[in-house]
């Protein structure tokens, strides 16, 4: 690994999917900072979730290379899986276990330490307010503390990039905001935050973005400077003059 | 006249009261919007309405039919397009189609002017199985099903959920073509942007009704001026702001920070001298017409601090 390479996080070079010969993902090029909060936006069918599989460990490419936390898409699978978060919409949380035991099992399957364990969840839990709810079933728990404790486990290991598919869909906007609270003190902390969002008020609160469109990387900038490419103080304009001309929205 | 009735509704689900004490009235050809999060109660009313599901307390009626009395009487007259995909999978897109226009005694060409616009970008897919449509497409033939028997009353439930931008803007197109077809519509859904596009729209939160106005209203009704203020470190102000004695609210909005204080009388300097403690580099302040979602948030602190009044 070169020496300019350490303080990214993900590096991405013609990356390819095809199924087929369907290019889900068609030679996309991006690299993210470490420390960065990255949104990765798109349309329906665009490609994202392909994408995002392969940087998790979870899929192999076709051609190209990525990278994630330094380690290779092809070969260390499982070192990208140790050293990454992740967590969907539709939590990974065990909705019949209590609080606390949702939090020691991911604790436990990413092999740190009792103690480890014992601290940091007492940690996060005081610093949730979850204390009356330890020993309540996570089921019981209303969404927005759901969701919460979702995005605290998925960096409870201390990951170097936690990947976030839609984590604020339906959640009221006092809760969507708390949320976000969260993602910058990770951010502070110097993980690195992937993330995608329907909600275009939140692309806003991202320190760079990438639109993806029929497999491809778009537009990959700031907002304030995607806003002054497309000549709009929108970000839903931007993302609309992008991804209009999408033909596999109709697939 | 009146179309959809909703008087003093309750569900209770053990001891979680779904649905509380709601009540408003649609008028016939009007768009009607159910704006709020999961959770708010949004689901079961529709689901009382369309006469799946029993209400604990109070009554409703769809176009004069009591939704427990007469409730074969509302599914000839209603359409519904539930929050989950609810066609069959392994049933090819004209097959769907064609099922829903047998149920209903109809068939695909006696209302074809109804569906035309929207069948007519899912036709190239019609030997597709339902299963292995893109989300977009699901939505569209959906929508087609649930028009096929021309009905008088369309509910959709999160039509527009985990939909891209661009399909969004296109659904609430086709509402808008509908609409003028003189069909009342009730639809739901999380995305406060989308409240504009109705007619009128009820707040909801938590299973209760925290507003019932046409957006304009709503928006006019906000008590206070409402300040956007931008700076490069966005976060770090958000935080200063959020303990300052002299901030009522203050709120991340995309690029800016959206701000209420306490005073009686502000104007942009008096923001200014505010904010200003903080040194924030490119500093920009100034006064906005409040959104949909900044209501909603005010509305949302109300009504949480009632209740814990209530608790106390």
């Amino acid at each position: 690994m070169q020496k300019t390479m350490e303080n990214k996080a993900i590096i991405c070079r013609e990356l390819t999917k095809e199924f087929g010969d369907f290019k889900a993902v068609d030679r996309i090029s991006f690299e993210v900072n470490q420390g960065e909060i990255f949104g990765f936006l798109g349309a329906n069918g665009a490609g994202k979730t392909t994408a995002m599989r392969i940087l998790c460990g979870l899929s192999y490419p076709s051609s190209g290379e990525a990278t994630v936390a330094g380690f290779d898409v092809y070969k260390q699978q499982e070192q990208i899986k140790k050293n990454i978060g992740y967590m969907s919409q539709k939590f990974s949380l065990y909705d019949n276990l209590t609080t606390l035991e949702n939090i020691e099992f991911y604790g436990g399957v990413y092999g740190l330490s009792r103690p480890e364990i014992k601290e940091r969840s007492a940690q996060l839990v005081h610093t949730l307010g979850l204390e009356k709810e330890v020993k309540k079933l996570v089921g019981d728990l209303p969404l927005g503390w759901k969701q919460k404790l979702a995005f605290s486990v998925a960096i409870f290991h201390r990951p170097k990039i936690v990947f976030l598919d839609e984590p604020t869909g339906g959640v009221d906007p006092i809760t969507r905001r708390q949320f976000w609270d969260m993602i910058y003190e990770a951010a502070a902390s110097g993980i690195t935050v992937f993330v995608t969002t329907h909600y275009m008020d939140e692309a806003e609160y991202c320190h760079r973005i990438s639109v993806m469109v029929d497999g491809r990387v778009e537009a990959i900038d700031s907002p304030a400077n995607l806003k002054a490419r497309f000549h709009t103080d929108s970000m839903d304009e931007v993302f609309y003059q992008l991804a209009r001309g999408a033909k596999r929205t109709a697939d | 006249m009146i179309s959809v009735s909703v008087k003093n509704i309750s569900k209770l689900y053990g001891a979680v009261k779904a649905v509380d004490d709601v009540s408003f009235n649609v008028q016939q050809g009007e768009l009607f919007g159910l704006i709020g999060p999961d959770g708010a109660g949004k689901t079961s009313l529709f689901r009382i309405l369309t006469t799946l599901l029993l209400a604990d307390h109070g009554t409703a009626s769809v176009n004069g039919l009591d939704v427990v009395k007469d409730y074969r009487a509302i599914r000839n007259k209603i359409g519904y397009m539930p929050g989950r995909f609810s066609l069959y999978q392994d049933l090819t897109v004209n097959e769907n189609l064609s099922f829903f226009a047998a149920i209903f005694g109809t068939s695909i060409e006696e209302n074809y002017a109804l569906i035309r616009d929207i069948y007519e970008q899912i036709k190239p897919f019609g030997n597709r199985r339902a299963g292995k449509l893109s989300g977009g497409m699901k939505q569209k033939l959906a929508l087609c099903c649930a028009l096929i028997h021309k009905p008088e009353v369309l509910f959709l439930d999160e039509p527009t959920t985990g939909v891209d931008v661009v399909s969004r803007k296109e659904f609430w197109e086709m509402l808008a073509r509908l609409k003028e077809q003189q069909i009342t519509i009730v639809v739901s859904t999380p995305y406060m942007d989308e409240a504009r596009r109705c007619d009128r729209i009820a707040l909801m939160q938590a299973g209760k009704i925290m507003s019932v106005e046409t957006p304009e209203r709503i928006i006019h009704n906000f008590p206070k001026p409402v300040y956007a203020v931008g700076a490069t470190d966005l976060y770090g102000l958000l935080k200063e702001l959020r303990v300052d004695p002299a901030v009522e609210s203050c709120y991340a909005f995309g690029e800016y920070l959206h701000l209420t204080v306490l005073a009686a009388t502000t104007s942009e300097q008096s923001i200014h001298s505010i904010v200003q403690k903080y040194q924030p580099k490119n500093l920009v302040i100034k006064e906005i017409t409040p959104t949909i979602e900044d209501s909603f948030i005010r509305l949302m602190n109300e009504q949480n601090a009632n209740a814990e009044n209530d608790g106390e």
